[in-house]
């Protein structure tokens, strides 16, 4: 089987447009919104604040929580429940693990920083979309970071390797779907997980889309934290 | 520290200004954006000064209750997201919360603002269920207008998505609009002392005596009511809260 041609036509190594704004949750320490075709994520940071439990608390360093939610009419199909659920405790454990290495915590013994990721509409990508925002979250607030995290997924449908994939891909039969996330300068993996069957290179050859694509990531970000503090966007 | 608060505020008023420089009976702008969420059936993003929610509608299929055999049915959700505020926490709904998405329902449903014997696909065996969920994004004060006002644009924005007769297909949009018969503004007025105002700030909200929730319809006749606040309020303060809420819905109305 061959995969001729997108539903939204386009090439199997593009990303959809992406769009991103800093600092729009004016009570939030840091906030960020972030949009990857029709999925999109805003991200809002409380803290350094105090930590409970208590037994949590860590004399050493500041703790970083992920809380990963759907709006109830955000999904394809029926109406998601609100509350917590199985998937949504997976993505928050695996945002933070994405988001740890970047972020220095040493200065917040026994502290909590907050992330708060809610998505008002989605079309797959959810668990990236709200990597990048949180990631420009964390800036704004001002979190001792050593780079911005960048995250998108790759995958398979039928014989092609395709990077960003929509609902009808990453839902389609056999589809192969690869969330990476990737420390912006460095290119190291901080978030990889995959559905579905693939042989070692073309994994690689997907992970080698991401990385391409991290970097047209970085820039929009860049653009969108230079806005918010004014500085010369270009 | 609330005293505080409450002093400054009344001291303004006095003068006849706020916090933000407004007059008690002026609201910060508001802006009604339609469409906002693609797989909901509807939906819309309200922003009044720097608060802003999100209101999605799902249709759903079910049985009819037993007592309103030919009618479909209404839910009224509020989620008062730990994004929006350090106030929030995640977790089960708070008493505000369910105080917010009461009186919205209320405001809606007493108003018969859905028809919803035209929401009976088969008496007692099918009916249409109308899901509004508001989430907040940005809570800057006066969420009671902000969260009614978007859950009435997303009600005016939905259409069916295409049923046939067993199961929805989520994908497929009809551009049939729900059957509506009014639109009920609900409009929250703020009482300090002698002085009524609407649309609050964070801060103003911390310190008034008693607040009043009225819906007001196309013809100036009230659907619902919700009275908040620790301090009670006399008789003559509530027709002159009530004609200022008349009054002042037209700017909610205008905004639609």
């Amino acid at each position: 089987m061959t995969y001729e041609k997108r539903s939204d036509g386009r090439r199997f190594d593009e990303l959809r447009p992406i769009d991103a704004k800093v600092g729009v949750i004016p009570r939030a320490v840091g906030s960020a919104w972030f949009k990857i075709g029709k999925t999109e994520a805003y991200a809002a940071v409380y803290g350094p604040r105090e930590l409970y439990p208590k037994f949590l608390q860590d004399p050493l360093k500041g703790f970083l929580r992920c809380h990963y939610n759907m709006m109830p009419f955000s999904g394809s199909g029926e109406r998601v429940r609100p509350g917590s659920n199985r998937r949504a405790k997976e993505i928050s454990l695996v945002m933070e693990r994405a988001l740890r290495p970047v972020v220095d915590l040493s200065q917040f013994p026994n502290a909590v920083v907050d992330v708060f990721v809610e998505l008002p509409q989605t079309d797959a990508g959810t668990r990236c979309a709200g990597i990048c925002a949180a990631s420009m979250a964390l800036a704004d607030a001002g979190i001792p970071m050593r780079d911005l995290v960048c995250a998108v997924s790759a995958g398979k449908v039928e014989d092609k390797i395709i990077l960003d994939l929509m609902y009808d891909e990453d839902s389609a039969e056999e589809g192969v779907d690869i969330p990476i996330a990737m420390l912006a300068n460095s290119k190291e993996i901080s978030l990889l997980q995959m559905d579905g069957m693939i042989t070692k290179e073309e994994l690689m050859k997907a992970i080698g889309l991401a990385k391409k694509a991290v970097d047209e990531i970085y820039d929009v970000q860049k653009v969108a934290l230079k806005e918010r503090f004014d500085i010369a966007a270009h | 520290m609330h005293e505080e608060i409450k002093h400054t505020i009344h001291s303004l008023l006095v003068k006849g200004t706020r916090l933000d420089g407004r007059s008690s009976l002026d609201f910060r702008p508001i802006s009604v954006e339609y469409g906002v969420a693609h797989n909901a059936e509807g939906s819309a993003r309200v922003r009044i000064g720097e608060t802003e929610v999100i209101a999605g509608v799902k249709m759903e299929v079910m049985k009819p209750y037993p007592d309103t055999a030919d009618q479909g049915s209404l839910m009224v959700n509020v989620e008062l997201l730990a994004l929006s505020s350090p106030d929030f926490e995640s977790g089960p709904p708070s008493g505000d919360a369910i105080e917010l998405a009461r009186v919205t329902d209320r405001a809606i449903r007493e108003s018969k603002m859905i028809d919803l014997h035209k929401l009976c696909i088969t008496s007692g065996e099918k009916a249409w269920m109308v899901v509004i969920d508001i989430c907040t994004v940005n809570d800057a004060g006066n969420l009671f207008d902000a969260i009614a006002l978007a859950a009435l644009a997303a009600v005016k924005n939905t259409t069916f998505p295409a049923f046939d007769g067993e199961k929805i297909d989520y994908h497929e949009k009809t551009d049939k609009p729900l059957p509506l018969q009014r639109l009920p503004i609900s409009l929250t007025l703020y009482k300090y002392g002698k002085h009524v105002l609407v649309d609050p700030m964070q801060e103003e909200e911390l310190a008034y005596d008693s607040r009043l929730t009225v819906s007001i319809l196309e013809d100036g006749s009230l659907a619902s009511m919700q009275k908040g606040g620790d301090e009670a309020f006399s008789i003559e303060d509530l027709s002159e809260i009530l004609n200022v809420a008349i009054e002042k819905s037209q700017v909610l109305r205008a905004a639609l």
